[in-house]
This record gives structure tokens, sequence and C-alpha cells, in this order.
């Protein structure tokens, strides 16, 4: 059971207390309607499954329930930073 | 004397306190201070069980939470029945009853035994997948047989009288293991002012120096151990739990602990007491000291009872006082095996030999040997033993140098214990529980912990440092470690002095060899719990069976509760020697959690009957208890489903109810419904691109129904939302939808639209609500309110805010049902109120309460979906005839509005929900059912869609259905047919779902 920072309350909460929500930074189309439907489904659809450091969104949902992002390693669920909605992690894939 | 094994004297029982225990119907005596297992042997008892598939008599063989035959079913009523308890963990009380967990008709005179005599190659490994696959028809039969013969216990046919609890834990150190590692890491971690857990699972700390003749500083080694004990429990900060094992390692230093807390008392734990409770520790480092397992070698017939590990010898011998026999010999492939010969020869019994496997040992335990003129017969190894329930005699041969084959004559021995030490396996289970790979260490002959990400650290035996004095340094060294990385200061701790023991070079053996080949050998057993053989491991690598985890799942070794402490590296040696690889190329399997069995009542903990899950009621639940409603759960809502009257079934309350909303009036409690605020400037354009309808003109004081969709255009939730001012808006969702909308609209508005000013809000639970639905519904709430509910004042689709039975309240004009109907909202502690007054005035039109079933009839009557019954998060706006909700032409694209336009959603063969009118109208169709064009279509038939919703209506006098239909919407009076499972075919005509009031006039008066 993961032990996660959120960087909205500033603690450290057990894992219960939040939601995953998928893989992070996929931005809507600005335009959806200029979107192909190859374009609109991989948007949609297409989502990474790295084993080591992959970006995840999680909200802390029976807490301050806001949206953060976190950089979680697949294989030995290190959790190597979380930041905030809008930031860019500063640890990232080789 | 009855307990004949007893010494007079010695060991960590109190002879003063005699306990009476029953086995197997059995009377006999043991002391305060011991196991089962040592009170057991104490008394003589030999068999404690047969074995899982051979069923061979078995005896103890070991002293903790390795053992693999003690296996025992304990409780002294139908109610405390706890299966699957080692004896050798369980401590003694006054009047513990206990059984064996198989035999049939005993343990004693087994039947199944006969199969373990003569099927030495009638029950090789895969036997019942080989034997009982055919025919399939069969499985039935045979496995209830086969459950009989085999089984490991049985649970409880009754509720568990007792309570358990779970508790979270902080802590800076959690140190995991008592002995001397562990209790030198906890002494100088508590000194430092470091909160500290200490785990053991047995009854008293002091781990290996409980049953050793060490000495520390000059004085018995238990004396040490009390000092430190009693120094820990002077520290506020510091957690000491006994009888408590560390049986699961999480991610992020996360443990799980299940501590006895009654369980050596009586069979029900004392008024008031917890029985187990399991610790959730959240601990900065964890230190584990978890010590070794001594491996059993593997010769034939070494299941025999009197059959035992050497150092459990030791420990019944030096910690209970208890000689488990009359003559010993010893087979041992190290120094610290010759312990327990010592011991047995210390206690005044007769050592026959001792057999070193190695050809010229030598140490200070061999001198000490020597010393008393034991008979050591070196370069040798017990090849097989006589016997069947109790061990007669051994047959010893001389081995080569590398162990593999007998290289001269068989001499006999008379004996009635054999001990056998294959060397030492770490407890490394909890370090590879997060998925850390153990290391092979060729020095240690065993695997070490490997690797890992989690703040842990080891010390001791678990890092195959053997000795007292090393285990106490590392356990030092370890604890500095944590203290200085917590950013504590290291207090100062002086070791106690340890007296070395030199000791000579351990010999590796797995196996040892028989005069014939292993195949055609008697059954040299690996696994004991599991039955699995040397032969057994040989014929699945024969069979093509190369990795170590397929040789598990085909032998079964390690399966059993025991997860193969004793066996599995023996198993994986002669695996690795079959296969013509090192140990470290086989591998190890993977070790999972739990370490030892954890009881169902620990792990539910105080989550069970009515703590198992929150229970939801609105403001007016009592009155509904009160009248009889019968409850379904929606969420963790308790919703009423019916009302019904004496002597009603549920079907003439149904009609009842329907009968009275559409003819009088009717009442609903629909607090339940999600309600979220919305307020800011940019509320209103938030709503237009989470809807997939148009927002921009909605005035203040009106209403409007929404469907919400996914970005792949599905729908997946609906609701009426309300502008309660310029910028704000109350939202209502389904009832079970409620959380997963308003995360929705946060997770729209945090990660894509954070510029837009917006706040949202939950107050489904602030208000109470209940909406009054039927022709009389206006006169009935005039009653109540001064403010004038006409159709001029209050149009459909209109709200107001007024007070109602003396109280404030938003009165909302929409409809669910087709009626005339007003949703009264009111402040949740007012909620009984205003509904008693409804009642009070609504009797003489007939107000009927209704619950959610009438609410399904009365709403598919007019066609009206219900988000997730008639939808499935596969159907779009257009498949389900609601294209009036949609606005494609909203200058922003809303979320789902790309979607719904994709190429597969534009088919015109798409599934598309319809009403559905059986020929035969008194038939209901089942919801589920599978929709054919040609029911004489051959099997398989294409089938075009399913029943969604189906009820029988008492206000047509007719069945309804609402389905989908592939193209239906454009096969308006076609037929569709139902093929049930009973053979029966139902034909139904495609219709519009509005079965009731088409131009709806009924709710527009």
């Amino acid at each position: 059971m993961f032990h996660i920072y959120c960087p909205h309350c500033g603690e450290y909460r057990e894992e219960e207390e939040f939601h995953p929500a998928g893989q992070a930074h996929i931005a809507r189309p600005l335009d959806p309607e200029a979107c192909s439907d190859k374009e609109w489904g991989e948007y949609l659809f297409f989502r990474k499954n790295p084993r080591g450091l992959h970006h995840e969104l999680w909200v802390h949902a029976a807490g301050c329930r806001k949206f953060f992002n976190m950089t979680r390693d697949t294989q030995t669920y290190e959790i190597k930073e979380v930041y905030k909605i809008g930031e860019q992690p500063s640890v990232v894939a080789e | 004397m009855t307990q004949k094994n007893r010494l007079q004297s010695g060991g960590r029982i109190d002879r003063s306190r005699t306990l009476t225990f029953t086995y197997n119907g059995k009377q006999y005596k043991g002391y305060q201070g011991d196991t089962l297992a040592s009170a057991m042997l104490a008394n003589g008892i030999d068999v404690i069980g047969r074995s899982f598939k051979y069923s061979r008599p078995r005896g103890i063989i070991a002293a903790g939470a390795e053992e693999p035959n003690a296996i025992m079913q304990l409780g002294a009523t139908e109610a405390t029945q706890v299966p699957n308890v080692r004896a050798t963990q369980q401590e003694l009380f006054d009047g513990l009853v206990s059984g064996a967990t198989n035999g049939w008709p005993s343990v004693d005179t087994d039947i199944m035994g006969v199969l373990g005599k003569v099927g030495g190659n009638m029950m090789p490994p895969g036997f019942y997948y080989k034997t009982f696959m055919y025919p399939q028809s069969m499985w039935d039969t045979y496995e209830s047989i086969i459950r009989k013969a085999a089984g490991l216990g049985r649970s409880p046919l009754e509720n568990d009288p007792d309570t358990y609890d779970k508790v979270n834990q902080h802590c800076d150190v959690l140190v995991v293991g008592a002995g001397p590692a562990g209790l030198s890491a906890a002494l100088a971690a508590a000194r430092s002012g470091a909160r500290v857990i200490l785990a053991d699972e047995q009854s008293e700390f002091g781990g290996s120096l409980l049953s050793s003749k060490e000495t520390l500083n000059g004085m018995p080694a238990s004396e040490w151990v009390s000092f430190v004990t009693e120094e820990l429990r002077g520290y506020d900060d510091v957690m000491l739990l006994p009888r408590s094992t560390v049986n699961g390692y999480h991610d992020h230093n996360f443990l799980t602990i299940h501590e006895r807390r009654t369980d050596h008392l009586a069979d029900l734990a004392p008024a008031g007491q917890v029985r187990q409770r399991l610790h959730r520790v959240r601990a900065k480092w964890v230190i584990l000291a978890t010590g070794a397992h001594e491996r059993p070698l593997v010769f034939a017939n070494n299941d025999v009872p009197g059959c035992m590990v050497a150092n459990a010898v030791s420990t019944y011998i030096t910690r209970y006082g208890v000689v488990p026999g009359n003559e010993l010999v010893l087979m041992t492939t190290n120094d610290s095996g010759y312990q327990a010969a010592l011991d047995w020869h210390d206690a005044g019994r007769k050592v026959a030999a001792i057999v070193d496997t190695r050809q010229s040992p030598s140490g200070d335990l061999i001198e000490a040997a020597r010393k008393r003129n034991l008979n050591i017969i070196t370069g040798s190894a017990v090849i097989d033993v006589q016997g069947s329930k109790r061990v007669s005699g051994v047959s010893v041969a001389p081995i080569s140098a590398d162990g593999s084959r007998v290289t001269g004559s068989v001499t006999k021995l008379s004996v009635d214990t054999v001990a056998s030490s294959g060397g030492w396996s770490p407890v490394i289970h909890l370090s590879c529980h997060t998925g850390s790979r153990p290391v092979w260490n060729e020095e240690v002959v065993g695997f070490l912990p490997g690797p890992t990400v989690q703040k842990q650290l080891t010390a001791g035996a678990i890092n195959g440092s053997y000795s007292t004095g090393k285990a106490l340094e590392e356990g030092l060294t370890a604890a500095v470690e944590a203290i200085s990385a917590l950013g504590l200061k290291a207090a100062e701790v002086v070791l106690p002095e340890s007296v070395d023991v030199n000791n000579g070079a351990p010999m590796t053996l797995f196996h040892v060899p028989h005069l014939k080949p292993t195949a055609k050998a008697p059954k040299q057993f690996v696994d004991y719990q599991n039955d699995v053989t040397a032969a057994g491991i040989e014929l699945a690598c024969r069979e093509g069976y190369e990795s170590i985890e397929h040789v598990k799942r085909y032998t079964a070794m390690g399966f059993g509760t025991d997860q193969g402490k004793l066996g599995n590296i023996n198993g994986m040696g002669i695996a690795a020697k079959i296969l013509n690889k090192s140990i470290p190329e086989t591998g190890t399997t993977i070790f999972r959690p739990n370490y030892t069995p954890v009881t169902f009542g620990a792990i539910a903990g105080r989550d069970c009957g009515a703590l198992f899950d929150p229970e939801r009621y609105t403001a007016m639940h009592k009155w509904h208890v009160e009248n009889g409603a019968k409850f379904e759960d929606v969420g963790q809502w308790k919703r009423p489903w019916y009302f019904p009257k004496a002597g009603e079934s549920m079907q003439d309350a149904l009609n009842r109810e329907c009968k009275a909303t559409r003819e009088s009036v009717g009442i609903l409690d629909a607090s339940t419904l999600g309600k979220i605020d919305i307020q800011g400037k940019d509320a209103r354009e938030f709503l237009g691109r989470v809807y997939t309808n148009a927002w921009a003109k909605l005035a203040v004081g009106k209403c409007r129904y929404g469907l919400m969709c996914g970005e792949d255009g599905m729908v997946f939730d609906d609701g009426v939302t309300s502008c309660l001012g310029e910028n704000h808006f109350v939202m209502t969702t389904t009832s079970g939808g409620a959380a997963r909308v308003y995360e929705w609209l946060e997770l729209y508005h945090q990660t894509e639209w954070p510029e837009m000013e917006v706040y949202f809000n939950t107050v489904t639970d602030h208000w109470a609500t209940m909406t009054i639905s039927g022709p009389n519904s206006r006169k009935l709430l005039q009653e109540l309110t001064d403010y004038d509910v006409s159709k001029e004042n209050l149009g459909f689709m209109d709200w107001r805010e007024m007070q109602v039975a003396g109280v404030p309240a938003r009165v909302f004009r929409i409809s669910f049902t087709g009626e005339l109907s007003f949703e009264i909202n009111v402040q949740a502690n007012y909620g009984l109120h205003v509904w008693e007054k409804l009642f009070e005035h609504g009797a003489k039109y007939n107000l009927t309460p209704y619950g959610t079933e009438t609410m399904h009839i009365l709403r598919a009557e007019k066609g009206f979906i219900i988000a997730g019954q008639d939808t499935d998060g596969s159907v779009h706006p257009y498949d389900l005839g609601m294209a009036w909700c949609v606005s494609p032409n909203k200058p922003f694209s809303f979320i789902g509005k790309r979607g719904m336009a994709r190429e597969d959603c534009v088919r015109p063969d798409r599934k598309q929900l319809v009403g559905l009118k059986t020929v035969d109208p008194n038939v209901v169709l089942p919801e589920g059912a599978q929709g054919v064009f040609d029911p004489k279509a051959p099997i398989p038939m294409p089938m075009v869609g399913h029943i969604t919703s189906s009820y029988w209506s008492a206000n047509l006098g007719r069945s309804i259905a609402m389905g989908f239909v592939k193209g239906g919407l454009d096969k308006m009076g076609e037929k569709v047919y139902y093929p049930l499972a009973d053979g029966k075919v139902v034909e139904a005509e495609i219709c519009s779902p509005i079965f009731l009031d088409p131009k709806g006039e009924r709710q527009n008066v």
C-alpha cells in the first residue's frame, strides 16, 4: 500500500485516500473537430504501459480533492516525485 | 509419571502449574510454558496426523513456524473451532481441546494409509490430474471422496463469538524478531530516542537464546534477554509485541502484524478482550532480524515419526524439558547439528551415533562430543529408516565425498529418534514480499536477502551470520544506520561478551543417496505437508518442467500452509542437480505474504456485521421502517423499494402504488439523488461543456434535464440542473453516480480548464427531497404553502423558493413520472417534519408512499431512461433516441461531441433503444433477454440486442419493456423474438418507448 505525499496538503497520507486517474499529461485536443478518427482514438484509448518510470494522474479523493501528478516506478513502486497540474516532471525516463 | 519424556528439571516451564489438555478425545497433562507440541512430545504422542496424499503417519518434526506436520484443529465448541494451527506455536492452556485434522477413521488406524504403503509408484506427481480427469462428468463424485480423505481441518459451522480488531501504527523503526540481533537493534534504537516496535512470533523474547546454553557476560543468555526486555519496557516510545507475527511486508514500508492476544489463555477470549489484532504499521525503517530455519536432510523414510530437525530436538530438551525419545542418531552436514546430540546426552539419554556426512570434521562442538565419548561416524549418512508409527532403527552407510552415492556396506542401528541437520536457511520471506529477489550465497549454502528499494536493513541469521556475537553486532550496526538516517543521535550501547565457537566448514547436501536409484528407493520426503518426494521432483524435471515455478506447481512443493519453509531449498537443490544447473540458475520460487496463516477473524477485524460497510439513511428513514418499507441498496443508500400492506404480494403493492399515483397522488423519498452546488462566473459555460445540450439561455428560476457523456460519446449520467442565480446552479445526478460525477467535474476543471472560475460543492446530504406526483399533487402542496403554486405562477420546469409546512423549501416542478409533479427540497433536518405534514394533509387524497420499483415502472411507462440500467457505457444519446438532448451547434466542442461522431458511432445498424410490447400482453419479458430477428435461425443465432427494462404496468393493464434492437428506431411495428432459457420464445413488437400519454398532457396541467 502506497504512502503518498499530497503536494497540496503538504503531507504523506495513506493510499486509501487517493484514486489513480490514469496516465498524466494527456491534454484534450484544443479543436476536437479537427482530429481524425485515428487521432481522436489515440487521445481516447492509447496509453503507455512502461516497465519503469511512469507519469500518472492521481486525485486526493478523500482529502483535498485536488488532482496532481506522480512519477512512479512501475517495477519497484517507488514514487520518485509528485508535482502539481501544469508543472513538468523533473524525473523522466531516459 | 504420565509425561514419560519429561525431564525432572530444566527448561522454561513451570512444573508447579499443571495444565490438562485433550487430544483426539483423550486427556493429557502438560505444564505452564509448554507449547501444544512440547506437551504432546512429553506425553509420548508419536502420531499427530496423516499425510496429505499418501496418508502416512506423521509426527512433530520442528519446534516453530516451519512445522509442516503438526497442523491441528483446535476448539472446545463448534463456534470456537480453529483449523490450521501449528502445535509448535500454540501455547498450552488449561482445557485446550485439539484434534488431528485428518485420518479416517483415526490417525492410528487410517484406511487411506494402505494407498501410501502400496502406492509407491501408484501416486506420482500429477496423479490426481492424470487419474481423475476422465470422464469429466465424474469429477464431482471424485472430488467429494478426495476431499474427505484429504483435507487439513475444517471451518466452524457457527459464528465466531470472539472479537478481533485492527490498529494503525506508525514508528521510526520496526524490528522484526527478538533474538540476539533484534534485541540489540531494538535496544540501540530505543536508547537513541526512536519510536520502536519490536515484534516476535513467540510468547517470550529471546529467539534462539531461549533454548541455548550460551553465556553472555558470563551469565546465561536468557538473563541478558530479561535485562534488555525490562529496559525496553521502560521506554514510552517502545511498543513490545510478543505473540505477534509480522506476516506481510508491503510497499513503502507498510507491514502487517498478526498479534494473538488471548489464544494462549483459553478457548474463548476473556470477557472484554480482543482475541487477535492486526497491526497495520507504516515504519520509517525496518530491521529484519528474522533468523534462520534449519533444513532437515532428505533420506529414505525420513517422515517416520521420530525423525526431527536437529535444532528442534535441542529446543524441546533445553526450553521445555522434554526429550522426545530414548535412543538418538544424529545425521549432520555441519557443526551446529552436534548440539542436539550433546543436549540429548546431557539429558541422560543414549546417543547411538553421530553420523557426519563430512569425511573429517573438526570444530569445538565435535571436540565436545568426543569428550563425552559419543560415537561419531564420519563420511557416512543415514540412508534409510525402519518403522512405521515410530522409528525403530536406521541404516547407516558410507557415502562419497560429494554426497552423490553410497560407497560401502550398510550398518543397522537400533534407535527411536533421528535428528538431522542439513544446514540453515535464512528466513528471507519478508525481504522478498516487495519483489526483491534473493541472492544465493555459496558460503552460507542458502539464499540471502537481495537488493531492495525499501528502507530495510537486516541483521543476524537472516544474513547467514549464525554466531550470537555476530548477530548482536549486526543488530547494533543496523540500528545505528537507521538512527542516523532518521537524523537522531545514536546512543551508546555496549554489547555483552559472547563466547566464540569455532565451527568447521559445512558440506552442501540436499539429497542423501540410497543404494537404489531415487525412483526405486523408499520415499525420500522433501515437502512433508504436500507429500512431495525427491523422486517426484526428479520425475517432474524428466517430464519437461524446467522452471522451478513449474516444478513447484506440478509437484505442489511449497504449496502447503507451511509454504515449504523446511523443504523448498532441498527441493531446489534436487531440481538443480537433475537439470544440471546451479541453484542460482534454477532460482527460487517467489515468497508472498502471508508468512504464516492469518485467521479470517483478524483480517476482518471489526469490519463485519453492521460495520461491514457504511449504510446511508435519508432523513425520513425512520418513517419508512415504521411503515413497513422493503429496502433495496443503491450504492450505500438504503432506499425504500416498495411499501407492502398486510397480505400484499410485491406485485400487488406495486400495482396499488402505481395506480394511486396516476389516479390521485403518490410520494417518493428522492433524497438520495446526488446534488452538486455549482457557482462562479463561468459556471454556465462549464455546464455547456460537460452536458450535451445547451445551457446558455437557462433563466434564473428554470430547470433543465441534461445528459452527460464521456469523451467517447457514451452516456454515463443524467439529471436535472436548475439555475438558482446568474452564476449559481444546482446539479442533480443519479443516486449511485454522485461521487463519480463530482470527481469528473473536478477533473475537467483542474486539469483542462483551470482558467474557468467555477466552484463545486457536494450538497447531497444537506437536503431532504420528496417528490409528490399525481393529479392531486398541486392541491396537496397548496395546503402546505402560502405561495401560489398554480400553473400560471409555477410552470412546468420552473423552481421557486417558498415556505412549505412552515420551513424554507425549494420546490422544483419537474417530473419523472409524467404526472403533475413537485419535488420539495428542505434542509435535511426538516425532512421528516415536512414528510409527516404531507401525510397529515394527504390522507384525504389517499397519498401513497412508493419506492424505487414503482418509480421505475412509472418512468418506464413514459419511456424515461435510467442511466446505468438502460445505458451501459456503450450507448450514445442518438442510440437512446435522445437527439433532442444534443446541441451540436454549441460553440465549444462539448465532452462527447467528437466521440459520438466517430465512424463506429454513426453506423445505421447500431443497437438503439426502443419500446417493446409482447404480443401476449400478459407475458413480462425477463430483463437481459437477448432478441433475435429469426427464431428459427441456426444456433448460434445472430443476437440483435437485449431487454434493459421490463415491467407489468397496472395502469396500462399489460407488460411493457424497453430494450436495444439493431437499427430499432427505423423498425417500428416490426417483430423481435426472445428465445428464453426454458425453451419458450416470446414475440414482441417494436414501438415507441413512450407507452403512456405520448403528448405529455398529464404533466402539463
